[in-house]
């Protein structure tokens, strides 16, 4: 691009021919107001507020600084008199249309333009830029928004002048993002598509870093949000990205990768509390799960760590039911462990950050830790009421002007004998943890077995907790029951250990238990070769003979028992043994032959 | 005519007194990797199970050769249960599948033989299921019972 002088309010400055005026003035330090121009979206000229005197010789005129190119020997003048008239008349314009839009009120003052000679609409805000439509169709690639009719009735809508969120829209917001006047605002679009993050309780990005503490630490896009990968457009972030570290053609991918043994530590779900109508969750504002109450305590959760209510307010009382989906029969008969131990976490923070009152509503206190019960007599002394006595239901006290506004906790009080209605604010509800929905599958794949309350099956419960039946798979954590954190790591440290073991071994000893084939017996009818599950035994065609693979045999026997000319011998477990056994047992039966 | 009714009423009340106190003797063949570890966990639990199940151990149900349960019988045992893992859960993959269709075809040959087909019982108990084992067991042992001693070993 060839070089062009010119003179920008005396300053002379050298630029590539084409740049607009308004990008130099910046870059000079010169301001212009503007309030259709965007850096990254084609001007429009549509406010012209922005307008500037260029001189080209003798000639003089009024020019819009944002799409005007500057070329050779001009001269710009962005503040002189005729300038300032030009750029008053259009803010009395502006300030007729949209007359209580603080941004437009603001210059207008700025230019000594109180009141509008032309007309007064404090309804009105937008001042038909068409920031937004240009940004839906150039950056968010979505064309959605346009103009519509003409004239006076000009306006912005969208297809077919429906409400937002038609089909197209794919509500990423930058509509309001870039609006000058607000005139579209983010309250419009509370119903966001892309509203993953953590329980609706957050203000959604598509590009975040999950959360404080995650590994590696570094942002990730979401695809579900991100509007570059939803239409092709924006794509602003790689732009901005100097060490060109975005790459929006990386996808999940599926490797496989060739493993001696396999550590399974696959998790837990949480129990759904909405199950249990009773407390109200889902219906009933302010009733949450101790995970979304765990978010909100956290310094990086939604509310910063304070614990509000829905109305913004600090609650006055909260009760913190136990045992939801726990220790209930039409349930998980089994006790969920870590549940009385956050419960009474959750009233310790309590206690430290507001001055509401905390009711635990308990069946049993299982503070079975080292150092919980010390903890559990703590948060006694701190002033927090325990209820021995699981809550019966959570219901809105709407009907008692005395008790307005509270949610009521029914329940019987088993230390006293009495039945109890406790007002509170806010209600946590304790939720269990159960095995994941999909853990039939994960047991499939790794052939592990399941207890009936559905996690995993150790080996065995005392002598070995972390293995399974199957040789080089182990489980640790809550897929194999629920567990604390310490259990936890005990568990998969455990693990781990007998893991080294073997690889530090750098071999694998296998159990005697093999079958071997009698050749001199063997008929070669080759019944067992398609019994094998293994595929260890196969036809010797020379010999006319089955050969087993002592390697490949895991011992199960299947073949012995179908070998018709008993040529095969399973070690251990041979049929004179067997017979032995048999024999040996039943010794007291009757007389012998 | 009176004696001899009497003397038969007596000799139906002695067998039914003796049938009340018949212990059958059962052979359970057990694969180690559900049921016996299943029947082990019952121990463990303390689970109470009769003790007229006697349990012998084989690597697989799909090891148990049709002459076991035929030796069994003939060495005295009132009935045979076999035991494997649940279907699709079996260790050796397909097992106790082939343990499936070799008692089903034993239990038609042992009728032939004038054997009770329900004498000889094919149960699934995971490793997981000491009650279920426990429960098995129990009503097992009350089928043999009602079946009375089959005594082919005199």
């Amino acid at each position: 691009m060839a070089m062009v002088k010119l003179r920008i309010d005396g300053t002379a400055v050298e630029a590539e021919q084409g740049t607009s005026v308004l990008k130099i003035a910046q870059k000079v330090g010169i301001e212009i107001p503007t309030l259709c121009y965007h850096e990254g979206i084609e001007p429009y000229a549509a406010c012209r507020v922005c307008s500037v005197e260029m001189v080209r010789g003798r000639r003089r005129r009024i020019v819009t600084a944002c799409n005007y190119p500057v070329s050779d020997g001009i001269e710009i003048f962005t503040d002189n008199e005729r300038v300032r008239r030009v750029r008053r008349m259009i803010l009395e314009l502006l300030l007729a249309r949209c007359s209580e839009v603080p941004v437009i009120k603001e210059l207008a003052a700025k230019y000594g333009v109180e009141k509008s000679r032309f007309g007064y609409d404090p309804k009105e805000k937008c001042i038909l830029c068409g920031l937004c439509v240009r940004m839906c169709s150039e950056i968010v690639k979505a064309d959605v928004l346009s103009f519509a009719y003409s004239g006076t009735s000009r306006k912005v809508v969208t297809p077919l002048e429906k409400e937002m969120a038609t089909d197209v829209c794919i509500a990423c917001g930058a509509c309001a993002y870039v609006c000058p006047t607000a005139a579209i605002t983010i309250e419009d679009l509370s119903k966001r598509k892309g509203e993953v993050p953590e329980f609706n309780m957050g203000p959604p990005t598509a590009i975040s870093i999950p959360y404080q503490q995650a590994v590696p630490k570094v942002p990730f896009i979401d695809p579900e949000a991100c509007i570059r990968m939803q239409t092709g457009g924006c794509g602003w972030c790689a732009q901005v990205c100097e060490p060109e570290a975005i790459n929006y053609d990386m996808k999940d991918e599926v490797v496989e990768v060739d493993v001696g043994q396999i550590l399974v530590t696959t998790g837990y779900q949480v129990f759904d509390v909405g199950q249990m109508v009773q407390y109200g969750y889902g219906k009933i504002d302010n009733v949450l799960s101790s995970l979304e109450f765990e978010r909100m305590l956290n310094s990086t959760g939604p509310t910063g760590s304070r614990v509000l209510m829905k109305n913004g307010k600090e609650p006055r009382a909260i009760a913190i039911i136990h045992c939801i989906g726990s220790r209930d029969e039409h349930y998980h008969r089994y006790c969920s462990r870590v549940c009385c131990m956050y419960a009474l976490k959750f009233a310790h923070l309590i206690k430290d950050r507001t001055k509401a009152e905390v009711y635990q509503f308990y069946i049993d206190m299982r503070a079975f830790g080292k150092g919980y019960e010390e903890f559990y007599s703590r948060v006694l002394d701190e002033g927090v009421n325990v209820i021995r006595g699981k809550a019966a239901e959570v219901v809105e006290a709407t009907w008692s002007n005395e008790r307005e506004g509270y949610l009521l906790v029914r329940c019987e009080d088993t230390l006293i004998g009495k039945f109890r209605e406790i007002p509170v604010d806010m209600v946590v509800l304790c939720a269990a943890i159960e095995p994941n929905a999909d853990a039939d599958k994960t047991a499939n794949v790794f052939s592990l077995q399941r207890s009936p309350d559905g996690f995993f099956l150790e080996r065995h419960p005392k002598l070995d907790p972390m293995g399974t039946m199957s040789d080089g798979i182990y489980i640790a954590g809550c897929c194999q029951g629920p567990k604390d954190i310490p259990d936890t790591v005990a568990q998969a440290a455990g693990a781990s250990a007998r893991i080294l073991v073997l690889i530090s071994k750098g071999e694998v000893s296998l159990d005697p238990i093999r079958a071997s084939i009698d050749e001199n017996l063997c008929g070669g009818c080759k019944v067992c070769n398609n019994l094998c599950p293994y595929t260890a035994i196969t036809f010797d065609d020379v010999k006319k003979v089955s050969v087993a693979n002592e390697t490949l045999c895991k011992g199960c026997g299947t073949c012995v028992a179908a070998c018709p000319a008993g040529a095969i011998t399973g070690t251990g477990f041979s049929d004179e043994q067997i017979f032995a056994e048999i024999e040996g047992i039943l010794a007291d039966a009757g007389s012998k032959r | 005519m009176m004696n001899a009714e009497r003397e038969a009423k007596t000799k139906n009340d002695i067998q039914e007194v003796a049938k009340m106190a018949f212990e059958p003797k059962i052979v359970g063949f057990l694969c180690n990797w559900c049921s016996y570890t299943g029947a082990d966990l019952a121990g463990v639990s303390r689970i109470k199970w009769p003790p007229n199940v006697r349990p012998i151990r084989v690597m697989c149900s799909g090891r148990i050769d049709p002459t076991f349960i035929v030796k069994a019988f003939r060495e005295g045992a009132d009935g045979v249960l076999v035991s494997g893992c649940h279907p699709g859960d079996c260790h050796y993959y397909e097992g106790n599948y082939k343990a499936l269709r070799r008692v089903h075809l034993l239990r038609r040959v042992l009728e032939q033989f004038g054997i009770h087909p329900d004498r000889l019982k094919l149960t699934w108990v995971s490793a997981a299921e000491g009650e279920r084992w426990a429960q098995v067991t129990k009503e097992m042992t009350e089928t043999v019972r009602r079946l009375g001693p089959l005594q082919l070993k005199d």
